[in-house]
């Protein structure tokens, strides 16, 4: 822990009564004052994450354009300036580098967000597939701040410290040089909870102000401050993945679930080849959603097996604290991906059973 | 963090509450704050026997499960069904909310336990 970085949000954390531990490398609030009552804030009213852990970088020049559309596996040419974009970056071999969020300012001007414990791999990924685009790359992730505020009540509050109208920031679309009480903000209609919602990125030095004028003007409406906890269960709900559960080196986006994401017509990127493959000779494992039905919590990395025989492996499990629930996605042979398969999950050495179910476990709650 | 004065207590936060030659055993607050909302509980079947220092049950949270340990000898007469269907409420009062009573016959073990002010002082010395 005395390692771990500090974001600049780490006094209030302390200040909030946080229960700080090492993430990725960072000290952050694992919660406050409870995991599912953060959890249910979101879900009613609102709350606000301290994500400054997330990492930035900037393409800059004249080819920035073909550069991540070479990168990425989703199609950046239907973007339009101001629009933010998911999308995955791939090896060669079609496993995940990690996935994004991609922002187009302008043609020449990206702004990619990436995942904390990857954002030096990702760089160097960057940084060696720049070849001859005329470009420049900076990582500018520790001078940047991110504070995600989400929840049905996000927009009334953010409302009341700006004179943007947010009305106008639709779903995945962003702005900049927005004043957030005074300081200048790039915001976005994004979010990783299945719920309405603002990413805010501002520097280290003002970012704190911002955080307590937004916990100040949602008071009313019942805001509360949110750790890496309920991060989890709540984009495990609304069936977001995550780097190092649904997605990794190992596991491609078309197993994990998340073709759509994948333009496979798109002219070239990174890992087209062995995708389009995959996708011809068809998927031996996916990602499935289940319920238990035997008493017992799903965890990541717990064996499920069918007849005694291994078949693959939870990827995310929790008792829902929406659904009250217990539920988990996992990775699985194809063969036994069918909705309504029964299957079992490995719980302390003891097979349990569960139903193969939908995996839209929860609806999401966008405003789009 | 609450500790009542008549119980037992161990070093991976279990409480042993004596009364005749039955044993209460549960989990202390402190252990309770620190796991947050539990969802949870998996415990024995009656009559199973443990030795000192075995698992006898699971406690889950949110994020993560955590065995339970049993600090003496022991065979189990009853278990607490009321927190198998409602985990929170050892959330709500840990020393109330008992997991599972042993007849147990080895007082030496319950003598090699801490008293809640050691257990106290413990506690302290974890938080450093």
């Amino acid at each position: 822990m005395e390692n771990a970085k500090k974001t600049a949000l780490f006094t209030s954390h302390e200040k909030y009564g946080g229960k700080v531990i090492d993430f990725a490398g960072w000290a952050l609030p694992v919660q406050y004052k409870g995991i599912i009552p953060e959890h249910e804030a979101v879900r009613n009213a609102a709350g606000l994450f301290d994500v400054s852990h997330m990492g930035e970088v900037e393409v800059i020049g004249k080819d920035a354009f073909a550069f991540v559309q070479n990168l990425v596996t989703n199609d950046i040419s239907v973007l339009e300036d101001n629009q933010v974009m998911y999308a995955l970056m791939c090896y060669e071999d079609g496993g995940v580098v990690d996935d994004l969020l991609v922002y187009k300012f302008t043609k020449d001007y990206f702004y990619l967000v990436i995942n904390a414990s990857n954002v030096d791999k990702d760089f160097n990924w960057m940084v060696s597939n720049k070849g001859d685009f005329n470009i420049t790359l900076e990582n500018i992730s520790l001078k940047v701040s991110e504070v995600a505020l989400q929840g049905p009540k996000a927009q009334e509050i953010l409302q009341k410290l700006t004179d943007t109208k947010l009305d106008e920031v639709k779903f995945f679309c962003c702005k900049r040089d927005v004043l957030i009480a005074g300081v200048k903000c790039l915001i976005s209609r994004t979010g990783y909870t299945g719920e309405d919602g603002f990413e805010i990125y501002s520097d280290n030095d003002n970012i704190a102000s911002v955080w307590d004028r937004i916990l100040e003007a949602g008071k009313e409406e019942r805001i509360m401050p949110c750790g890496l906890g309920c991060r989890d269960t709540l984009r495990f709900e609304a069936t977001l993945p995550l780097y190092g559960n649904e997605i990794s080196k190992d596991i491609t986006p078309l197993e994990a679930g998340l073709g759509y994401f994948v333009k496979l017509k798109k002219e070239n990127f990174i890992g087209k080849d062995a995708l389009v493959k995959q996708k011809e000779e068809g998927l031996v494992r996916k990602l499935v959603g289940f319920e238990m039905k035997d008493k017992g919590i799903p965890r990541h990395g717990y064996e499920v097996a069918v007849n005694g025989q291994v078949i693959g492996f939870v990827t995310t499990g929790y008792f829902s604290p929406t659904l009250k629930k217990n539920i988990g996605l996992a990775l699985i042979n194809a063969e036994y991906t069918e909705l309504g398969s029964n299957i079992n999950i490995i719980v302390r050495n003891k097979p349990l059973k569960a139903e193969v179910i939908n995996k839209k476990f929860y609806n999401k709650n966008y405003k789009k | 963090m609450r500790v009542l004065k008549s119980l037992f207590y161990t070093s991976e936060h279990e409480w042993v509450k004596l009364e005749e030659d039955k044993a209460y055993i549960g989990v202390t607050d402190y252990a309770q704050k620190a796991l947050g909302d539990i969802v949870f509980i998996e415990l024995p079947e009656v009559d199973t026997e443990f030795a000192a220092g075995d698992g006898f049950g699971v406690i889950e949270s949110v994020k993560a499960a955590s065995d339970i340990y049993i600090p003496i000898d022991g065979k189990v007469i009853e278990i607490n069904e009321a927190i198998i269907d409602e985990p929170g409420l050892v959330n709500e009062n840990a020393y109330e909310n008992w997991m599972i009573c042993v007849e147990y016959s080895d007082k030496a073990q319950i003598e090699a336990l801490m008293s809640a002010e050691e257990y106290k002082e413990f506690c302290i010395s974890e938080e450093e």
